[in-house]
């Protein structure tokens, strides 16, 4: 079985540090990692405990400070302007908060159009460009004809994010690093969110990696979870295995402050 | 029959845009908290969990205003007073709020214990620092946080100790009412476990006597209130325990909210999510008829037209929608086996 | 776009402003149309002549003459004549000689001279009065004795053959002119400064001056900074360290003390105002350059930027669209701040003999050093230096006002 699962995104001792001399904060301590083809990934932390240095780490915005980051199998080489162009045709994000995501001078045209763009449609016919706007657009249940030559701050945060996926439909990536995507938008909207980026997933195939601090988001929608403290993994696994047989004694904890509805809430533990 | 400790009836608020429009965020709403009862208030951002919460403690600064119905608390009605009035003379004593944002409204330069002093002096002139002092102290030691914190700064405290510490200076002048509003949404998990601890300490120990708390975590409401009311566009849709009201919703808008709850529990991985298509209305201009009519999956023609009033039903139940109580489990119970199939 | 325009517009700081500076603006355009005078050309032979309109009075006697009888005319006329200080003398007069005092009323001028008519002699010996008094009150008696004359005045011209006088006209008491007819007639609003030029006219000049002067150190420090701040916010690291660096270093040095060096290195001859005014905005871009470096700072980490680089647009690209739109409104404020402090250094430095060298153009600057060479503030020739100060206050207020409006707009948070 493990034999047919190809490798997308690995990494070995993988670390970051901020600052010089004295003043130096390791955010990422040496992280070892085997993200596979297909599988839907979640590297869960509380806030500081380095998930979003990573996840800038594994999209090539900022350097790491030691190790290596491989990129199907072979090392990842974003060392030019051009090589890091290409790189990103293969990894794609979305970010947690919807209306810091979007230049709010550009319309929503623009950020679809930039899209078609890098995958390499610059030259079409602008009708053809249409269509392809309509597309993914309607695949997350938005109308182009109501959003062109809108600005994204018009949108509610459910739409705008619903536009980042409808960006991702047109990327088409590899992977697509979602960082905390449902936090700041309501409980009702998350579902859609969540349901449409499945959707997405079946459809391009490409390998979701969540970002979250929300224990209950990772279990629901993920195969494998990395727990992740001060930098470091300790502990992941199977979603089954890690959530509802923890091991560590810092997933226990965190598993056991989220607020639960079937079982007793055990408010004795803090 | 226990003492009710708030009482509004058919209150309604209203906020003044500076293009002179009316927006009713708060839409006659009536509410009744018991001695010891706690009260949990959901909805989607938008639908006025949080003008309720301004309007139920008479703060009306523009561009919020009064516009008709009543608030009681604890005997004192204090609807159409002057919100001056209302903070120099409820707030603290009667009725005590905190909102999300609470533990960065200290004071850098001032010590904790400061703070307590000044609210105590406010109410009490005659008060020795070691009276206070005492009082503080007895009040930590009660809720099980450290003394050590009062002889401290707010920026050597972390974010949940901040929160937890402005909980504990806002009942210090015994209030009879605690409105929450997103208390822990800004804290991790476990600072948050703690600040919900401390609020059930609070109500089991008597510092309080009645609690409102509004979130849109339900999963954290179930577990800290006893009912459960469920806004949608400035109006009540639905109120019940906050059992039934999770695990047996009747308002299709409850029924959508209660199936999108994510927790990390056996057999919920994987679980379809049902998801509310479309957005709240816009306040301005609401629309006649059902508000949600717009996003129900059930609507019927006559939704969009008539009123329709909050039914009352077994168990002390209320909802605001147009089918009984039989057609609506009827159509849940269709719902979920289709969805087996 | 249109919406922070109509926001801008909707600001009463703004407007007010914007309305001020607006109005300088047409000024310093319409008038030279208008008034087509070389601003610093000399007419005035003497300093200071004070506001107020210039009649000819060789085209006033060569005009139609018009009789006019009016009452007042002599008493004016006497009145005019007859300062505050001669009156209380008269007064003296009157009561040294046994007049009174109650029956004397300095203001009513035709029962004053009656009395002094009456009782004056000037052989009456006052005790205690000085010989040089006396001859005053000797002198005061002969003026006034003119004044109550009733003749005319006869304009002779000396014939070139005989060189004899001969009387071509006589010009009665009650003869008037039409000024719309006097073929010379020259309104001095603001009189003439210590030159002998036209106060209000230089002024518009010098206020065009100035204005282009703090608009090209605004630009150009405003460019500086822009550049260094995007670039050392954006890229960081070294770049940002060099750019600290020099910054730092202009920040230590007093600007002001760095322009009145350079300014005096350059030499009074190559001093014109564009120099200085390039002076003044290599000097002045250490701020902007800090303000905008701290807010490409906060700007670089928010998730569109990040976007945007996933989206593969290049460096330029990014900070063109993506950083500088969300600064742009910071920019146009700090523009504004410091077009007004050119114009204010400016000022400073030729108060100092440092600006622009003195024969080609004014400046406001120019205007209060020259006045203040004179001494125009201690002669009391407020017109020389008072609407100079009127106007620099005005510009400032103004660019100010409107920095103030666009803030509020911009930022909400200090909306009242």
């Amino acid at each position: 079985m493990s034999s047919e699962k190809k490798l997308c995104l690995s990494g070995s001792g993988v670390t970051k540090v901020f600052g010089f001399g004295r003043n130096t904060t390791l955010a990422v301590d040496h992280v070892d990692f085997n993200f596979y083809e297909g599988e839907i990934i979640s590297i869960v932390g509380e806030s500081g405990s380095g998930k979003t240095t990573l996840a800038k780490m594994l999209l090539g915005l900022i350097n790491p400070t030691e190790g290596e980051i491989y990129f199907q199998g072979e090392k990842r080489d974003i060392s030019t302007h051009r090589k890091k162009k290409e790189y990103w045709k293969s990894i794609q994000a979305i970010f947690q908060d919807p209306f810091s995501s979007y230049n709010i001078f550009n319309k929503i045209d623009t950020v679809l159009l930039d899209c078609i763009r890098m995958r390499g449609g610059g030259k079409l016919p602008y009708e053809q460009k249409v269509e392809m706007m309509t597309e993914a657009c309607s695949f997350v249940n938005l109308k182009f004809e109501e959003l062109t030559n809108k600005y994204p701050f018009e949108l509610s945060g459910g739409q705008q994010q619903r536009l980042m996926i409808a960006r991702i439909f047109l990327l088409k990536p590899k992977i697509l690093l979602a960082d905390e995507p449902t936090s700041m938008i309501d409980a009702c909207s998350r579902a859609t969110i969540l349901d449409m980026l499945m959707q997405l997933r079946d459809e391009i195939g490409m390998t979701p990696i969540f970002i979250t601090h929300d224990i209950g988001l990772a279990y629901y929608v993920s195969d494998s979870v990395y727990i992740m403290e001060r930098g470091k993994f300790v502990e992941s696994g199977s979603a089954d295995d890690v959530i509802l047989h923890p091991k560590e004694p810092y997933t226990r904890r965190l598993i056991s402050d989220v607020p639960k509805i079937y079982e007793e809430w055990d408010l004795s533990t803090v | 029959m226990s003492n009710v400790m708030l009482e509004v009836r058919e209150l309604t608020t209203k906020y003044i845009t500076r293009f002179r429009e009316n927006i009713y965020a708060v839409d006659h709403v009536s509410l009744k908290v018991e001695e010891g009862k706690s009260l949990g208030i959901a909805g989607e951002s938008g639908c006025g969990k949080s003008t309720l919460a301004l309007s139920l403690m008479g703060y009306y600064f523009p561009p919020l205003h009064y516009t008709s119905g009543e608030i009681i608390i604890d005997g004192h009605n204090i609807s159409g007073m002057n919100p001056d009035d209302v903070r120099r003379s409820i707030l603290g004593t009667e009725i005590a709020y905190i909102p999300q944002a609470a533990m960065n409204a200290l004071n850098p330069t001032q010590k904790i214990i400061n703070f307590i002093e000044d609210v105590i002096e406010a109410h009490n002139p005659v008060a020795t620092k070691k009276e206070i002092f005492d009082i503080a102290k007895g009040l930590f030691e009660a809720l099980g946080l450290p003394v050590d914190v009062l002889q401290k700064y707010p920026v050597e405290l972390s974010g949940g100790m901040k929160q937890r510490t402005v909980i504990a200076i806002s009942v210090i002048l015994s209030p009879q009412v605690l409105i929450a509003d997103e208390p822990s949404s800004a804290l991790d998990v476990t600072s948050q476990k703690m600040v919900i601890k401390m609020l059930r300490n609070l109500m089991d120990k008597g510092y309080i006597k009645a609690m409102i708390f509004i979130t849109h975590e339900l999963p954290l409401l179930y577990n800290v209130t006893d009912d459960i009311m469920v806004m949608y566009a400035g109006q009540i849709v639905e109120k019940a325990s906050s059992k039934d009201a999770v695990f047996d919703p009747l308002h299709p808008y409850s029924k959508g909210l209660m199936g999108s709850i994510i927790v990390p529990e056996s057999g919920l991985r994987n679980v379809k999510l049902t998801a509310i298509p479309g957005v709240p209305p816009n306040l301005k201009k609401p629309p006649s008829g059902c508000r949600f009519a717009a996003r129900c999956k059930y609507v019927r023609p006559e939704c969009k037209t008539l009123s329709i009033p909050l039914r009352e039903v077994a168990g002390g139940r209320t909802y605001r929608c147009i089918l009984s109580e039989e057609e609506l489990r009827e159509l849940y119970a269709w719902e979920a086996r289709k969805k087996n199939e | 776009m249109k919406h922070t325009l109509q926001q801008v517009f909707h600001s009463g700081k703004f407007v007010t402003g914007f309305s001020i500076f607006v109005a300088i603006l047409l000024i310093v355009i319409i008038y030279p149309l208008i008034i087509t005078d070389p601003p610093l050309r000399i007419i005035g032979q003497g300093t200071f002549f004070e506001p107020g309109i210039y009649v000819n009075v060789y085209d006033s006697i060569s005009s139609p003459h018009y009789t006019l009888n009016l009452d007042d005319a002599a008493a004016k006329r006497i009145a005019s004549k007859l300062g505050e200080d001669d009156r209380i003398a008269i007064k003296d007069w009157l009561v040294a000689v046994g007049i009174p005092e109650s029956e004397i009323d300095t203001t009513d001028t035709a029962k004053l001279l009656d009395q002094w008519v009456n009782n004056y002699d000037p052989a009456t010996r006052i005790s205690g009065m000085t010989n040089a008094t006396r001859n005053y009150y000797i002198r005061l008696n002969n003026s006034l004795k003119g004044l109550l004359s009733t003749d005319g005045v006869s304009i002779a011209v000396a014939n070139p053959e005989t060189a004899v006088l001969e009387e071509t006209s006589t010009i009665v008491q009650s003869d008037y002119v039409n000024v719309n007819q006097v073929a010379n007639v020259r309104v001095l609003p603001l009189g003439t400064d210590n030159f002998g030029r036209d106060v209000l006219t230089e002024l518009v000049e010098a206020t065009r001056v100035s204005l282009q002067i703090g608009f090209v150190a605004g630009v150009i420090a405003t460019l500086i900074g822009l550049t260094l701040g995007l670039l050392s916010g954006y890229v960081g690291g070294f770049v940002d360290d060099i750019i600290m660096f020099i910054t730092n270093l202009f920040t230590v040095i007093p600007s002001f003390v760095l322009l009145i060096l350079i300014s005096f290195s350059i030499g009074q001859d190559r001093r014109g105002p564009v120099t200085i005014a390039i002076v003044i905005g290599f000097t002045s871009w250490v701020w902007t350059t800090r303000a905008v470096r701290s807010q490409v700072i906060s700007l670089r980490n928010r998730d569109h930027v990040n976007l945007s680089k996933l989206s593969g647009h290049s460096l330029v690209h990014i900070i063109v669209t993506d950083i500088f739109p969300y600064i742009a409104s910071y920019v146009v404020m700090a523009l504004i701040l410091q077009i007004s402090s050119g114009i204010l250094v400016e000022a400073g430095l030729s108060i100092l003999g440092l600006g622009p060298r003195t024969t080609d153009v004014p400046t406001l600057g120019l205007m209060m050093n020259w006045a203040m060479i004179y001494q125009a503030h201690i002669l009391g020739k407020w017109w020389a230096y008072f609407p100079v100060i009127v106007t620099i206050a005005l510009i400032a207020f103004s660019m100010n006002l409107m920095n103030t409006g666009l803030d509020q707009v911009f930022n909400p948070a200090l909306r009242d």
